[in-house]
Parts: C-alpha cells; structure tokens; sequence
C-alpha cells in the first residue's frame, strides 16, 4: 500500500519533501558543528570540547536554548510581516531541494527546468530579508534589508549568466541531464568552463550573505542586520535558512561544475555530499580567512568584474556551442 | 593593462590568504583543556614572588632581612617582620644590622652573610600582591637570591584579601608537603 503510494508521482514528491526537510534539519546541527569547529582549528582552538564527547552535542544544546527562548515582538513592528519573514525564508529551501540530483535515481523531483526553479525559489530570500528589516521597525534592521536587496539584485546577474553558460553547453535546464554529460573527472564543467565556476562560486557565497559579502548582516556595523530583533526560534530559522542555502548553492555547484555524482567505487550518493560538503568546507574557509568587502567594493566587484567576464563567457561559449554543432 | 594585473595581484593574495588559513586549519592546537591538563612551559612565567629556601634545609628561607625589597618595592607590596635573638644587641649594632651595612653583601649572588653573633629570625614576609606590578626589582636585586617569581598560573581569588600572602606560611606550607611526599 504504503510503496503503490510512494511510486505515484505526488506520493514521491511528498516523500522526498519530508526526507528533505529532516536532512535540513540534520544539516543545521551538523553545519553549526563544524563551522565553529572550523573557526576554532583555523585560530589554533579546539572549538566547541564541552558539551558532549569532542563537544558534539553542543549543536543539540544551543537548538535547544534558542527553542526554549522567549519570541518577542519588537514595539512598533509590524508582527505579521515581522513572523512572515523567517518562513518565508525557510520555506522556499526545502523546494530548492527537489530536483537536486544527489544519486542516479535519488531526485526529489524530476523535471525539465530544475534549474530554473531553484533560482526562482532562492530570489524568494532576498525577500524575507526585506520584510525582516521593514517589519522589525529597527534602523539597522532596516539598514540590512537595504544591503540585501541591492547584493541580491546585484549577484543574481552574474549568477545567472554563469548558470546559463552551462545550460548553454549541456542544452538543457535539467540537473540530471547536465550531471548526465559529465562522465570522467576531465569531462567535468569546472574544467571545461573554470571561469563559470569561479563566477558562480563568488556570486553564491554573495547570494547566501555568506563573509566577505556578509554585508546584510554585519555585526561590526549592523549589531546584526535583518534579524537585529528576532529572538530564539525566530532568528534560529533564518540561520537554518542560511545554512541551507548553503547547501542549496553547493549542490547546485556540485551538479553543475563538478560532475554531481559522478566518481569511482563508492555509490553516486556518497560522491555528491561529499562534493558538497567539500565546497561548504571551502565556504568557511572563505569566512574565516577574508575580511569583510566595503558596499562599494561589493558592487564594484560584481558590476565592473563578474558581470563583464559572465556575458563574455556566456558569448564565448553561444560560439563555440554554434561552430561545434 | 595596469588595472588588470593589480586584479590578479590582489586575486593571488586572496589564495596566500587561503593558503595561510589552510596551513593554520592543520596545525596541532595550542590550547590546553583545563581543568583537566595544566599549561607546563612556564619557565618564563611570572607569578607573585615566592621565598626560595636554603639548599640544605627547606624550611627555611635564604632570606637575611636585609629589606632591600622592601624598600625598592615601588608599589610598596612587601613588608617583613622579624625578631632578634642574641646577648649583644646594643643600640648602635642594632641600627646597623637594620641598615643592613655588615650583612647584606650588594650583588653577592645568594652567599650565606658573614656568621653574626646576633641572629636575626624571620617571623613574616608578607606579600601584597593586589599592588604588584611584576615589575621583578626584588628579585632582581635581593643579595641572596631569596626570591623567585612563582610559577601559579591559575590563581584565582574572589576577594582583595586572597591575594595577601604571608610567604614565610606559604614556605613552610610548601617545604611540609614536600617532604611529605618525599616520605610517602
């Protein structure tokens, strides 16, 4: 009864929404983990020891201080625009998920324009983040929304042109189709395309607010940015959002550019995370080793370099797509 | 040509800087866990000043009460209290044993003084160390290498007067438990 239902297409769907979203869940503990454990080898610490054996229930315990926190709403704030926004941002992560290819037949969802629809469903961040900042009726709040909307609007560009690079070349919008065409670690888009990828990575680490291009949420400047007012569970699901984002936009560069999970021996499955957990590694290497960029650093990067350099190699490659066929 | 080959300049410190963090991310840590192992390379640490004893005898200190410390002290820290036992103690002699004059040899590098027929006896040594500066002029200049910086590196107190000591108690304290355990 039970696999009659999981092999229809809506059933399928639904089963993989809920392994998706206890994946997400897991992911938030073990990304927490191993970012502090990060940040804590890279400045010669041992990191989170205390809490449970080599510290890792430490994860587990701060969860449970931020569910166990009262949720307040700041005076002034507009509360239902206020207690939107973390759903907003988390809810559209969990769709991103569906038609990643993590193994050869593990997909959430097959479908022609996979891609698309992730891009479509991550723009919807850039939004919660306004609605944050509006609704908390707090300068720096709104100071951090301001941020996010002009690096969202900014980095999608180049994101974009180096997505469509690919899709360019593999002729298709689907994950597993352009997974499909990368057989062979030589054969892999990120040494076939290099620039794409860099442009890609630097756009996603802008895309996720990930440091240097932390700018929305930059304590330093901005006690916290967008989330400055929520408590507990309010800002614990904006940083589960971003913690997923991360994952989204790693996936995303694994099916892309490094051949999904395409490798030897170990089942396809295996190869993906491990690709993808490779790039987050690179992601915290990235906030712990480079300062955080200037506003008008951030966008001279991105309009005067990656946009530039994206239309060249998106026309670079229309050509040679052309002449080869 | 000259903006593009800064770019690349600062692309490339951008891998340096990724290189640093890499190479740092691999090293052993440098921190030590607590209250369950102690830091060992203190040779060069300074905690407050301690009494050093004679080689011979543990309990008691190399101290001549010269007040020499006392007096270059420049928070004013240390104050010493002593008694004096012998037949011949007229005022003059008494005047210049305080001074120290015929006793505390300048720089002679931890000697035992010249034998004296009125012994002096060291009933105190106390130590505020609230005021210390570390500053080390006592145990730079005492004349018989009577004083050592203690190597305490996790005293704690919760009150000005856990960092009085008296380091004569202490001495002794310290001497007991010694040779406690060299019995033991």
């Amino acid at each position: 009864m039970i696999i009659e239902l999981l092999a229809t297409p809506l059933g399928h769907t639904v089963a993989a929404l809920v392994a998706i979203l206890a994946f997400l869940g897991l992911n938030g503990l073990v990304m927490v983990y191993m970012e502090r454990k990060v940040c804590g080898f890279i400045q010669l610490r041992p990191g989170p020891f205390e809490v449970g054996p080599r510290g890792l229930l430490q994860p587990v315990a701060d969860a449970l201080k931020l569910v166990g926190k009262q949720l307040v709403t700041p005076l002034g704030a507009d509360a239902l625009l206020f207690w939107l926004a973390p759903f907003i941002s988390f809810a559209p992560v969990a769709i991103c998920f569906l038609p990643i290819p993590f193994g050869p037949i593990a997909t959430g969802m097959e479908m022609n324009l996979g891609l698309l629809l992730i891009l479509a469903f991550s723009g919807l961040n850039a939004l919660s983040l306004v609605l944050a900042g509006w609704g908390s009726n707090n300068k720096y709040g709104l100071l951090g929304a301001a941020r996010a909307v002009a690096q969202s609007v900014a980095y999608e560009v180049p994101l974009l042109l180096s997505v469509l690079a690919i899709a360019f070349q593999a002729g298709s919008l689907n994950l597993s189709t352009i997974v499909e065409g990368q057989k062979g670690i030589l054969s892999w888009n990120l040494f076939v395309q290099p620039l794409a990828f860099v442009i890609y990575f630097i756009s996603a680490t802008a895309e996720t607010n990930r440091a240097p291009f932390d700018l929305p949420e930059a304590e330093s400047e901005l006690t916290a940015g967008f989330h400055t007012e929520y408590s507990g569970m309010g800002f614990g699901i904006f940083f589960l959002a971003e913690y997923s984002y991360m994952i989204v936009v790693c996936a995303v560069a694994t099916a892309l550019f490094l051949g999904g999970y395409d490798g030897p021996f170990a089942p396809g499955i295996w190869w993906f995370l491990a690709k993808v957990f490779f790039l987050v590694l690179i992601l915290m290497f990235f906030r712990w080793t480079f300062p955080r960029v200037r506003f008008d650093q951030l966008l001279n990067i991105c309009w005067k370099w990656l946009i530039p350099l994206g239309l060249a190699n998106l026309v670079a490659t229309a050509l040679v797509m052309k002449l080869v066929k | 040509m000259k903006t593009i080959g800064q770019t690349i300049k600062s692309l490339w410190s951008l891998i340096v800087g990724l290189k640093i963090t890499t190479v740092e991310f691999c090293k052993p840590q440098i921190t030590v866990h607590f209250p369950r192992k102690e830091v060992t390379n203190l040779g060069s640490y300074r905690g407050h000043i301690d009494l050093v004893p004679l080689a011979n005898d543990p309990q008691t200190p190399r101290c001549i009460m010269c007040g020499y410390c006392a007096d270059t002290c420049p928070s004013g820290c240390i104050s010493l209290k002593f008694h004096m036992v012998g037949e011949e103690v007229n005022p003059e002699q008494r005047r210049r044993l305080l001074l120290g004059l015929d006793v505390a040899v300048p720089r002679s590098g931890g000697k035992t003084p010249p034998p004296d027929k009125i012994e002096r006896v060291l009933d105190g040594f106390h130590l505020n160390y609230n005021y210390c500066s570390l500053c080390g002029l006592c145990v730079q200049g005492c004349p018989v290498g009577s004083l050592a910086f203690s190597r305490d590196s996790y005293l704690v107190g919760r009150a000005r007067q856990d960092f009085e000591f008296d380091l004569l108690a202490r001495l002794k304290s310290r001497a007991g438990t010694n040779s406690g355990k060299a019995a033991a």
